[in-house]
């Protein structure tokens, strides 16, 4: 799990995803040949052709599972990993493609493509963790480098990572937002979304639109009332909670958790 | 090292690396021919223009985005432009020119990235960037200098860098003070300075002699080196507006691969990128980045794959030149966006992706809602030209060793710089020697 160079072997994998996630970490420019330095960069296709055999001290998994092949392969990434990561909305709610997950997906097979019999998918796109033991999620989409950076930081030092679980809202307040739902009448999924990015949205004029996912305890149902109060049809509030994180619940079943009052 | 050549073998890499996304080769060789070859794009499809159908006209900007972690900026402006198209709207001014500084930033980050982490391992025989670092600590301190600054630029107008915030159908959620653009200036200056010097660093490397025959198919605009529109047109004589794409490129399925192969249609298979855009466009750079290019050793046309390092490079320094202009001009527009009403029609856009050309059509019923969506990005449209080109490099070297000859194969697909993460509605070498 070792290089022999001493360092913890450090890997990078890539599932049904577009590959921002792992560039991410190719993103944090003012740390990159710091941790280069620290662990051993012992598998990362996109950034390297050397390709060093487990087992790995911690695995850094992005994409979700799409394909019987995928099924096999990420159960042995599991097995050479001593810690197992899952980075952005792919691994950790099965992303934008678990759009499939709601609909006949031989139908889509044939909308974009003439052979839909040269190919071999699933008929759903799951999270990491319907397949294996994930000993951490990392939300977004895409992941925020600072928050990777500790969640490395934190497992190469055995420690829990400090990263929050509260919603956008709090985010909002920490930097002085006006809230644009209340102030604007904006629709914003900010009360029910996991912090994590800074609240950007929020401060760029626009309503969250639910990259990180739900947040530990979020009340869907309080917040479809406003959305609809906001001026939201039963099909947009569908639509924006059916995105990056449509499979993660209460996401899934939001659209249909309107309170009665 | 060379070794006696078998008459039959077979090269298989399973799993390319240093491209974006998931592929491999696979090259048949018998009797010391160049019997097949296979760029096996298992990259696992997405159904991206799938999904698409039911969406409400304001969200591919968001949506497609996802299709790309490197190039996300290039599915947001092609999918508002076709978007805008559909509706009718012209977004220009201060909000077009906006659009253009964002698109820079993309290209200063995807260039940077490919020349330094992806492209120019190779040319030293090394693994990567990390390992250049050991031996070139500078020039990688200086790469992640120029890419952060891409990036921040990026984030300055996106509000983050991979799939950024900010940009909407109509123009932006928010736009920049024109005080927060010049306090942005010094950077820029210092980012202009590192792209002329990454321009020296790959003018020096040695460049196998090679040179292919594709038809070049790019945007051309009447003044600048296009990014964000444009005519397309084609070494060959071909000069169409945006809106004739379907009429002249066609998108076949292959069986080995989850990308759709394109081509010109009643014609053969053709290459958009840099070489296709330098060599349409070389009279449009600015005059800064057209005398590095001289001076780089270029000529007004490059059909040599292996120097595409040498014009991404010269773009580079070109959208740093841009990027100057585009903030020392700027005024705040009055509003963020202009209005947009729904209504029903087809509108077609293509923007210049750091690989090529990246074609979107979509179909608007008349509440807004996507009744089609039509996504041709560029890889997939250069894949059978990867292929040709993998074809005459194993034809040209039979009597190198397979660990030789796949090194190379791999090296001849990075010239390219292949984004299979985009192509799939992409790469595993084999090389069957039977």
């Amino acid at each position: 799990m070792t290089a022999p160079s001493g360092r913890p072997k450090l890997a990078v994998w890539k599932f049904a995803s577009c590959d921002g996630c792992q560039l991410t970490l190719l993103d944090c420019e003012d740390e990159l040949l710091d941790v280069a330095g620290s662990v051993d960069i012992a598998y990362f296709l996109e950034a390297s052709s050397a390709a060093a055999a487990g087992p790995y001290a911690l695995s850094l998994v992005e994409g979700s599972i799409t394909t019987p092949h995928d099924v096999e392969r990420i159960r042995e990434v599991r097995r050479q990993s001593e810690v197992l990561v899952t980075i952005g909305a792919c691994a950790t709610a099965g992303g934008i493609q678990a759009l499939r997950n709601f609909t006949d997906v031989q139908e889509l097979l044939s909308i974009v493509y003439a052979n839909p019999s040269f190919l071999s998918t699933l008929d759903t796109s799951t999270p990491i963790a319907d397949h294996v033991k994930v000993n951490f999620e990392l939300r977004g989409c895409p992941i925020d480098r600072r928050q990777l950076l500790e969640v490395i930081g934190a497992f190469l030092a055995g420690r829990k990572p400090q990263i929050p679980n509260h919603s956008v809202c709090v985010e909002c307040k920490l930097r002085g937002n006006p809230c644009v739902l209340v102030a604007h009448g904006t629709p914003c999924l900010g009360p029910v979304t996991q912090a994590g990015c800074g609240a950007l949205c929020p401060g760029f004029d626009r309503g969250c639109y639910g990259c990180f996912g739900p947040m530990e305890s979020p009340n869907t149902a309080s917040l479809v009332g406003a959305l609809a109060a906001a001026g939201m049809t039963e099909d947009d509030i569908e639509r924006v909670f059916h995105t990056f994180n449509a499979w993660n619940e209460p996401f899934r079943s939001a659209p249909h958790h309107q309170e009665v009052s | 090292m060379t070794h006696e050549p078998k008459s039959s073998r077979t090269l298989a890499t399973e799993a390319l690396a240093r491209v974006e996304g998931e592929g491999a080769m696979r090259v048949q060789i018998h009797d010391g021919r160049v019997q097949e070859i296979q760029l096996n794009i298992y990259e696992p499809p997405r159904f991206f223009e799938g999904f698409l159908r039911g969406r409400h006209y304001q969200e591919p900007p968001d949506i497609t985005a996802r299709i790309c972690g490197i190039c996300p900026v290039a599915y947001q402006m092609s999918a508002c432009r076709a978007i805008e198209d559909a509706l009718s709207v012209q977004v220009d001014g201060p909000l077009r020119e906006l659009r253009r500084l964002l698109y820079c930033g993309e290209w200063i980050q995807s260039h940077t990235l490919h020349i330094h982490f992806l492209h120019l391992p190779d040319f030293f025989g090394l693994d990567s960037a990390v390992e250049l670092a050991a031996t070139n600590r500078p020039a990688v301190e200086r790469a992640l200098e120029l890419k952060k600054i891409g990036n921040e630029l990026l984030e300055l107008i996106g509000g983050r860098a991979i799939h950024p915030i900010n940009v909407k159908v109509g123009g932006f959620y928010r736009v920049p003070s024109r005080r927060e653009l010049l306090a942005f200036r010094p950077k820029l200056e210092q980012a202009r300075e590192m792209a002329a010097e990454v321009v020296l660093l790959v003018a020096g490397l040695d460049f196998p002699d090679l040179e292919v025959s594709h038809e070049f198919v790019a945007l051309r605009h009447p003044e600048e080196y296009a990014i964000l529109d444009g005519g397309i047109v084609s070494d060959a004589g071909l000069a169409i507006a945006e809106a004739e794409f379907p009429d002249h490129f066609e998108e076949l399925q292959v069986e080995h691969s989850t990308a759709l192969h394109a081509r010109i249609r009643e014609r053969a298979n053709y290459l958009v990128g840099p070489l296709a855009r330098y060599s349409l466009n070389s009279d449009r750079l600015h005059p800064e980045a057209a005398a590095a290019a001289r001076a780089a050793g270029l000529g007004p046309t490059c059909r040599s794959p292996f120097r595409s390092i040498v014009v991404r490079a010269v773009e580079t320094l070109d959208v740093c030149e841009v990027a100057l202009e585009i903030v020392d001009a700027y005024e705040a527009p009055d509003a963020p966006a202009i209005t947009v009403e729904p209504r029903a029609g087809t509108g077609h856009g293509a923007t210049e992706a750091p690989r090529g050309l990246l074609y979107h059509r979509y179909s608007l019923d008349h509440d807004g809602i996507i009744a089609d969506a039509v996504i041709t990005p560029p890889t997939s449209q250069n894949q059978a030209s990867i292929e040709d080109d993998l074809a005459r490099f194993v034809s040209l070297n039979l009597d190198l060793s397979d660990d030789e000859l796949r090194r190379g194969a791999e090296v001849a697909i990075r010239n390219h710089d292949p984004c299979i993460s985009c192509a799939t509605h992409f790469l595993d070498l084999t090389v069957d020697r039977s």
